[in-house]
């Protein structure tokens, strides 16, 4: 285990140059002069004080100096300053790291009380009417891009029925709007997981033993198929990170991809870049935390071998 | 089986009436979706605007079959490149080897590790936006995955005995890469970019609905929802036309896809 862990790390060291090295490639391919954005507001500048800033940043320095500046201060925790407000940017990104942060776990633990006994429900049921409509349902959710949803459970819900505020204070509609596209998802792939471990021969025999369904439920098939649901979670954190940025975005919630939207839209690019490259790392940490949890919770797993 | 080739059949045909309606779009619009008059602006639904009109007066069903254009064609010419480019680098990784097949391979792992649409977003935002640029952010992102599926699928073809048999009849590296394994892997690349339609067009239209896609006043479904935002509660039809239109698009091909993957394999094993 040991092993295997510090094997996942060394792996991860390519990627991490990689990711960084991505994000600040793709912000210096774009044609916008970084000091011409500082000075934009302040009208014509004298070529000179714009040439002694550049100096200042350092954007004078070749390419790869630059990239090693930056790769610096994104493991020092400093990456400049906001073009538009100023500030310090990993300081306005911790900043509203936390609020997205809510919103996804809000999210997630909708999503597993929510889709599990679905995704179980309508396994047990195989294609009888519950089934139909939990599958028709999880299929609607399932074609139904985040931010239509977003909007309609705020016409419905918000201006309609008036049962919830709108947009700021409460984490419930965007939470419900990630929900559930990513529960919809969830169901189908739990309702799939559950069936093929009923299919398994110790089901048979358990049914066989004369072991009622719930037990074989909770005290066998859940337990085995937990693994892969945990998995499976892990693996839609991806979606579920970029889905923050629409959904944030259309409920004024003051999080990290609201933040980036705002930036891109304004070309701050130190926000976007610090943006891109902490959702990667976190991601990437997320997959190898789910990947250790899965190697922990299932031995048969040969290490290092994922299907 | 005959049931379901019985609904294969029928959902094909949707497909079809879709991108029917994408190709002819200019054709079957009842009115001209840039004409504005601003004093029939933000008429609900009625007889002569079925779908009411926008803040501009423009008759808002015109602006989605216009828009499917845009949306629908936009997002299968994109996913048709990334599936294509994908697949021939996978397989030129997998036929070839060696430190190309290294580089690129690691490069994908790279490109794998970024969560699909907060890359989207800042590739497209980045390039400056346009419909173009939103596409193009998304094939960046795009091919390594189908460049995964098909080294794995060459690299398992290699070990054939067809494809031995090729190599000792002489055929050369280009005649074998394009006559025996392209094919063979071409329905599993096929399936899986079927799956791919209904994601690659929420994604697109995601991108345009955040203002980095398609820019005023091109119709485009997820550019014309987010024109409709702040009018949600005094003109909810401007953006429930497009998203439900989006909705239709994406369920009619996720359908198409989920049964087409049924089909084929079910016809393999």
């Amino acid at each position: 285990m040991k092993k295997y862990f510090l094997s996942r790390l060394i792996q991860l060291v390519p990627i991490f140059f990689g990711i960084t090295f991505l994000t600040f490639g793709m912000m210096q391919f774009t044609s916008d002069d970084a000091v011409d954005i500082i000075y934009e507001q302040a009208g014509s500048v004298a070529e000179e004080i714009k040439a002694a800033k550049r100096a200042e940043l350092g954007l004078d320095q070749p390419f790869l100096i630059q990239y090693g500046r930056w790769l610096g201060g994104v493991l020092t925790g400093d990456m400049g300053r906001s073009f538009i407000s100023g500030k310090l940017v990993f300081e306005t990104f911790t900043e509203k790291l936390p609020a997205t942060f809510e919103l996804m776990f809000v999210s997630i633990l909708l999503t597993i009380f929510i889709a599990t006994p679905l995704g179980i429900l309508s396994a047990v049921n195989q294609n009888r009417p519950l089934d139909y409509l939990i599958r028709g349902l999880s299929f609607v959710g399932n074609s139904m891009p985040n931010f239509f949803c977003g909007l309609l459970l705020i016409y419905f819900l918000a201006l309609k029925l008036n049962l919830l505020p709108i947009i700021g204070q409460s984490v419930v509609m965007p939470a419900l709007t990630l929900t559930i596209a990513m529960g919809a998802k969830y169901t189908r792939q739990i309702r799939a997981v559950v069936l093929e471990e009923l299919d398994k021969p110790y089901v048979t025999g358990a049914r066989s033993r004369g072991v009622d369904e719930l037990t074989i439920l909770t005290k066998s098939v859940l337990r085995s198929t937990l693994i892969v649901i945990i998995t499976l979670l892990a693996l839609s954190i991806g979606s579920l990170l970029g889905g923050t940025a629409i959904v944030e975005t259309i409920f004024m919630w003051d999080g990290v991809g609201k933040m980036a939207v705002d930036a891109i839209l304004m070309r701050d690019y130190p926000l976007i870049q610090a943006y891109v490259v902490w959702m990667a790392i976190i991601y990437v940490l997320v997959n190898l935390a789910a990947d250790l949890l899965y190697h922990w919770l299932d031995p048969r797993v040969q290490l290092g071998i994922r299907n | 089986m005959r049931i379901s080739h019985y609904a294969l059949r029928i959902n094909f045909a949707a497909a079809g009436a879709l991108i029917f309606i994408a190709v002819f779009a200019d054709f079957l619009t009842p009115f001209d979706p840039y004409v504005q008059d601003l004093e029939g602006a933000l008429t609900p639904p009625n007889s002569t605007n079925l779908l009411g009109t926008d803040r501009y007066g423009r008759d808002v069903l015109s602006r989605v079959i216009v828009g499917s254009q845009t949306t629908l064609c936009a997002s299968l010419i994109l996913l048709a490149v990334i599936s294509s480019v994908g697949s021939l680098i996978g397989a030129i990784c997998g036929f070839r080897g060696g430190r190309l097949d290294i580089f690129l391979m690691r490069l994908s792992d790279v490109f794998l590790a970024f969560p699909q649409m907060v890359f989207a977003i800042a590739a497209a935002g980045a390039l400056g936006g346009g419909l173009l640029n939103a596409a193009a952010a998304l094939a960046i992102i795009g091919w390594p995955k189908y460049a995964r599926i098909s080294r794995s699928l060459v690299l398992s073809i290699r070990s054939m005995p067809y494809f031995d048999a090729a190599k000792m009849a002489g055929s050369s590296s280009t005649t074998i890469l394009f006559k025996h394994v392209l094919p063979n892997i071409a329905g599993t690349i096929f399936v899986t970019a079927a799956l791919d339609i209904g994601t690659i067009i929420m994604e697109l239209a995601g991108l345009s609905f955040l203002g980095l896609g398609a820019m005023p006043p091109t119709a485009e479904w997820g550019a014309m929802m987010n024109n409709g935002r702040s009018m949600l509660q005094t003109a909810p039809w401007v953006i429930l036309a497009p998203g439900t239109a989006i909705f239709i698009t994406v369920a009619t091909f996720n359908l198409l896809g989920d049964k087409l993957r049924d089909f084929l394999s079910g016809e393999k094993v």
